[in-house]
């Protein structure tokens, strides 16, 4: 009963954002794991166009197993994902994913990787070459066309797995804990770029990170999901001015406050 | 290339192919030092001498040069060469695509792997006799004790190699919208083809064991029939030719097949 007060506080909350046209709807997802680990239970949700939406909370919440199924790669026991009001059961060219352990090809160059979802669309050579070097420029790999992933540090690589999921051209971007196995410089760095990187590309954004801060410096919209079996607890929408420096970001106010009143949502989670 | 170099990252990494190459001649001069040890040693062995039927080095690459010249090592390697790549060539291409059908779909699995493993276990030789009891003592009998030995090892494998492709690679090339067919061709078959070579070395390796068992076992033919001759008449040195001629041959045709692996299939481990 709680929860559901919790989920109606919730939705009034982000009513300003829910006047956007939602890209991407979730409705009543139960998933439920072998040997009756029930990791999502009734969620509901809306990602309004344009906007980046976050998935914050524990481990094992099941943020990463919601993500899955909004790219089609697990099907959930019951609940529909709508894409642009379609209902969607398996992978679609307007969803690109971003994957926590960057899923690069070992034995294929940047340049290769980069282009790799428009290899498998049967693209031309030299035309998915261009594309991909475009966006190899626009995520900071200039130069390392030829490398191959073993020869780059762990936040090269995530750029060279988000400049593949930028060459598909989709409109939304999954990204799942993009920068858990990146090092905290390069974490910071990234995510700068990611928010310049936004401002170029109008695309829809749905993040899984379990980095409080991190959640509160990128999102538009920043969904709390509860310990397990994950339901959405809260959703918040923070308003934080992004014009300034990142240092300015860090230090505003909108900033420290939003990210205190996630750890007080959150902290009823944690043993 | 200047602009990249003022990046100190790119720098180095600029700076790599030249560090390789020099590891890479540093490696090669300490094989030939191995090499040189491993013959020296034999010279003085063979001049000690350790047994009346152990020949040193230098008689031994005199009678490869003898029997080169006469024409009977040329002849030898013609009659063990076609038994051993026919049967080299089946076990790879049925080995190979068994393997990894087994790995893609485990009906193939259940059906096909306790044959393999219990021949991996067996002790092949004495199978050898049976086979020349079925098929007799010509080409046949001696292509199937190459695959016999060659087979197994290539099919567990292959198998093991495509049952523990990494399964984030997988769901990229799904998420990416490939079909199954660019799934197996475009990750699951790469991904696999360390552990695939590797199994094909070791298959090509026990098939080599496999022709020379066949012609000592089966009829004395090519160098089998070498070495038995040249054992009955007490001509060691030519026996140790042959004997050494058929280890060289072995170990070369698996240089090769490395070659071919980190040349054409996984390009990224040339040098590493």
């Amino acid at each position: 009963m709680v929860a559901v007060t919790k989920l109606r506080a919730a939705d009034r909350h982000g009513e300003h954002m829910a006047s956007l046209e939602s890209i991407i709807s979730v409705r009543g997802i139960n998933k439920v794991y072998p040997g009756q680990v029930h990791a999502l239970k009734d969620v509901d949700l809306d990602f309004p166009a344009g906007a980046l939406t976050t998935l914050l909370g524990p481990s094992g919440c099941g943020k990463t197993t919601l993500l899955k199924i909004i790219a089609g790669l697990l099907e959930p026991n019951t609940g529909d994902v709508l894409v642009k009001g379609r209902k969607v059961t398996a992978p679609g060219p307007e969803r690109a994913f971003v994957f926590q352990d960057f899923a690069l090809l070992p034995w294929a160059t940047v340049l290769r990787n980069v282009g790799f979802g428009l290899e498998l669309r049967g693209m031309a050579e030299t035309k998915r070459n261009e594309i991909a070097r475009r966006y190899i420029d626009q995520v900071g790999l200039s130069g390392f066309e030829d490398k191959y992933p073993h020869e780059l540090s762990g936040g090269m690589r995530q750029r060279v797995g988000l400049a593949r999921a930028l060459a598909v051209d989709a409109d939304v971007l999954l990204l799942d804990e993009p920068f858990s196995a990146v090092d905290e410089q390069n974490r910071r760095k990234f995510q700068e770029d990611l928010l310049r990187l936004r401002e170029i590309e109008r695309k829809t954004f749905i993040f899984v990170t379990h980095s409080i801060e991190e959640a509160v410096y990128l999102s538009d919209r920043i969904v709390l999901l509860s310990r397990r079996p994950g339901r959405v607890s809260q959703v918040i929408t923070p308003q934080i001015d992004r014009s300034g420096s990142p240092e300015e970001i860090r230090r505003d106010r909108a900033y420290l406050d939003t990210v205190e009143e996630i750890w007080q949502g959150l902290r009823q989670f944690v043993d | 290339m200047d602009a990249r170099l003022e990046d100190p990252v790119a720098a180095q990494m600029a700076a790599q192919p030249g560090e390789a190459a020099h590891s890479r001649r540093q490696n090669l001069w300490w094989r030939l030092a191995s090499i040189a040890l491993f013959f020296g040693a034999w010279e003085i062995a063979g001049r000690v001498p350790i047994n009346l039927a152990f020949p040193t080095f230098s008689a031994t690459v005199a009678a490869f040069f003898e029997m080169v010249g006469d024409g009977t090592m040329l002849k030898a390697y013609g009659l063990t060469l076609q038994p051993l790549i026919v049967g080299i060539v089946l076990s790879a291409v049925i080995g190979v695509s068994t393997g990894v059908a087994m790995g893609l779909r485990k009906s193939v699995e259940w059906m096909v792997a306790p044959v393999f493993i219990v021949l991996q276990a067996a002790p092949v030789a004495a199978v050898i006799p049976m086979v020349t009891f079925v098929y007799g003592i010509g080409l046949t009998a001696k292509v199937i004790s190459v695959c016999l030995l060659a087979l197994p090892v290539i099919v567990l494998n292959s198998y093991k190699a495509v049952a523990n492709v990494n399964p984030s690679l997988v769901a990229m090339c799904r998420s990416f919208l490939g079909s199954p067919w660019q799934q197996i061709v475009k990750i699951i078959l790469p991904d696999a083809s360390p552990v695939i070579f590797a199994g094909l070395r070791l298959g090509i390796g026990a098939g080599f064991v496999g022709i020379i068992l066949a012609e000592l076992l089966i009829t004395p033919t090519g160098i089998g029939d070498l070495i038995t001759y040249h054992r009955a008449v007490a001509n060691y040195a030519h026996m140790y030719a042959a004997i050494a001629s058929i280890i060289a041959f072995s170990a070369l045709t698996l240089s090769g097949l490395q070659w071919v692996e980190e040349n054409w299939v996984r390009p990224e481990k040339r040098g590493s």
